[in-house]
């Protein structure tokens, strides 16, 4: 009945104008201040079409955000005599310092198996590997990264009308890493991806976060040196003062 | 009042930084051990990476270690010439020390190394420490609240040759000894990534000689220079200060220093030995139950690149 149903559906003529995404973000940069703790983006658009809404097929929003790629180190601990040691590691290249998932529906349904491997949406397809060995150390990454919320998945959290506008925030943690992340909004009906936009947040530290990082990069010994400066005064002055105090 | 760290790049909350370096420089003051094995594992506790959390701990017991070292200056209680034999030594050790680390990182065997030193050092000390002091007491307790004591007790460092007069601290030992715990020491405090002041101290009390009331000072005294060397090279070779990190412990820690050092006047000696003893027993207690519990997460992920 149902395969029936999608047979019949398929056969219908396309509309003639075919659908496609726009998009907007509230912000499109974030400066880390040193008061940062975490910023909230909203993320909104509409559905552009020639022709009326085709019935009867469900169209569907996917939308991911990701963070800059951090090469890691995953190492595996076993029991050696009565200690537990680090054994197995694996280096599986850069993988994303935050992602995540918002959709309008449940991800199966808003998205085949096989769009999802061509466009990479899903953090299970983003986190697989090719050898069997190492996807034990992969399924780590996920489970680490989703414990410290740097990887999450909002099924259902985008608001579709009439299906043709559309709105959803995403949290961005505390913990950010700083780069350039990375939006893909993905159109989809009956799994199918009709159209997608990408858009760029730029996350930058700024003032004094800005100050002490680059310094910290490009003048190390100098650093170094002002942060042994700042240690001996501040030793220094609560000797002094406590000492003022008498007692 | 959440705060972001720039070099760390997480947001964590100020007051409890503060009180991080409050408690540790208290210690500090107390014990004059620098709290750099304190430090290390509250820092990774609240989330700052382990890389940051050694080199920006060790930056915060330099200030400790000024502000509770100053303290010391007031009573008289730094051997100088002491400290300058012993800063030698640690150098050396040091050296070999930052040397066996680099290859240890290689192979990737460094943590399990780190945390079994901490376990069998903290545990030796620690041992040795509570059962020696608690026996004083109990001798104190026995003739009655007094205490004889002898001058001093003639050990093999007596026997060595190249000997010096070390006034503050009453002793005329030869200069091996004093050297080679420093460099024993400085080897240690490479590889653990912590000051070494709860290994120094003992150190300088059973096998030295020294009165407890100069231990102190001269351990504060050499631990200055043991962790300005290793803040300026982590701040080098890994970028991993963090100022704005370290401002906050500071603040804690050297008004918590001035308390310690105030407050370990109105204890006795044993009494003093009896506490160190104990948190250090309590920390090597902790570190060798990770060792050998199973973990909930068998896993760990690192960025490559960065110190582990």
């Amino acid at each position: 009945m149902i395969r029936a149903l999608a047979l019949a559906l398929a056969l219908l003529p396309l509309p003639a104008g075919a659908e496609s995404i726009v998009a907007g973000l509230s912000q499109s940069s974030v400066s880390i201040t040193a008061d940062y703790a975490g910023s909230e983006i909203l993320i909104y658009g509409a559905v552009k079409r020639e022709a009326p809404i085709a019935p009867g097929r469900s169209l569907r929003v996917v939308i991911t955000v990701e963070g800059p790629d951090l090469p890691v180190v995953v190492r595996r601990k076993d029991r050696i005599g009565p200690i537990w040691a680090n054994t197995d590691r694996l280096r599986p290249g850069p993988v994303p310092s935050f992602y995540a998932v918002a959709s309008s529906a449940p991800l199966d349904e808003a998205l085949t198996p096989e769009e999802d491997l061509r466009h990479g949406v899903t953090l299970a397809r983003v986190l697989r590997s090719e050898e069997p060995t190492s996807q034990p150390f992969m399924d780590a990454i996920l489970r680490i990264g989703t414990a410290e919320g740097r990887y999450f998945t909002q099924e259902n959290s985008i608001a579709l009308t009439e299906e043709t506008l559309f709105r959803t925030d995403v949290a961005l943690p505390a913990a950010l890493t700083e780069g350039n992340y990375t939006v893909r909004l993905f159109l989809t009906r009956e799994g199918e991806v009709l159209d997608t936009v990408k858009r760029t947040i730029w996350v930058r530290k700024a003032g004094l976060e800005r100050f002490i990082y680059e310094n910290a990069h490009q003048q190390p010994l100098l650093y170094g040196l002002a942060s042994l400066l700042i240690a001996g005064f501040a030793g220094w002055a609560a000797s002094a003062l406590f000492q003022r105090m008498r007692w | 009042m959440q705060l972001y760290l720039p070099i760390a790049e997480v947001a964590v909350n100020a007051y409890a930084l503060v009180g991080i370096g409050g408690l540790v420089g208290f210690l500090s003051g107390l014990f004059g051990v620098g709290g750099g094995f304190l430090i290390t594992p509250l820092l990774i506790f609240i989330g700052v990476p382990p890389g940051v959390a050694v080199a920006t701990g060790s930056n915060q017991v330099v200030a400790s270690s000024i502000s509770g070292v100053l303290a010391q200056f007031k009573r008289k209680a730094v051997d100088i010439r002491m400290g300058v034999v012993l800063l030698c030594g640690g150098l050396i050790g040091s050296g070999i020390g930052i040397w066996v680390f680099a290859r240890l990182t290689a192979i990737g065997q460094v943590d399990l190394f780190v945390s079994l030193a901490y376990v069998v050092f903290l545990g030796i000390v620690g041992a040795m420490m509570m059962q020696e002091s608690l026996r004083a007491l109990w001798r104190a307790r026995q003739a009655g609240g007094v205490v004889v004591r002898r001058a001093h007790v003639h050990t093999w460092a007596h026997g060595m040759p190249f000997k010096v007069k070390f006034r503050t601290s009453g002793l005329y030992i030869s200069v091996l000894p004093p050297l080679m715990i420093g460099a024993f020491v400085g080897f240690l405090s490479a590889v653990m990534g912590v000051g070494g002041g709860f290994i120094m101290v003992p150190a300088m009390i059973y096998l030295l000689g020294m009165p407890t009331k100069v231990v102190i000072g001269t351990s504060l005294f050499q631990i200055i220079f043991t962790t300005a060397f290793t803040t300026v090279a982590h701040a080098v070779t890994s970028q991993s200060v963090d100022i704005l990190l370290a401002v906050l412990l500071i603040l804690g820690g050297v008004i918590g220093a001035q308390f310690g050092a105030r407050f370990g006047v109105r204890l006795k000696a044993e009494q003093l030995r009896i506490l160190l003893a104990g948190l250090v027993l309590l920390v090597c207690f902790k570190v060798g139950l990770d060792l050998v519990l199973t973990p909930s997460e068998l896993y760990s992920v690192t960025l490559a690149g960065r110190l582990p």
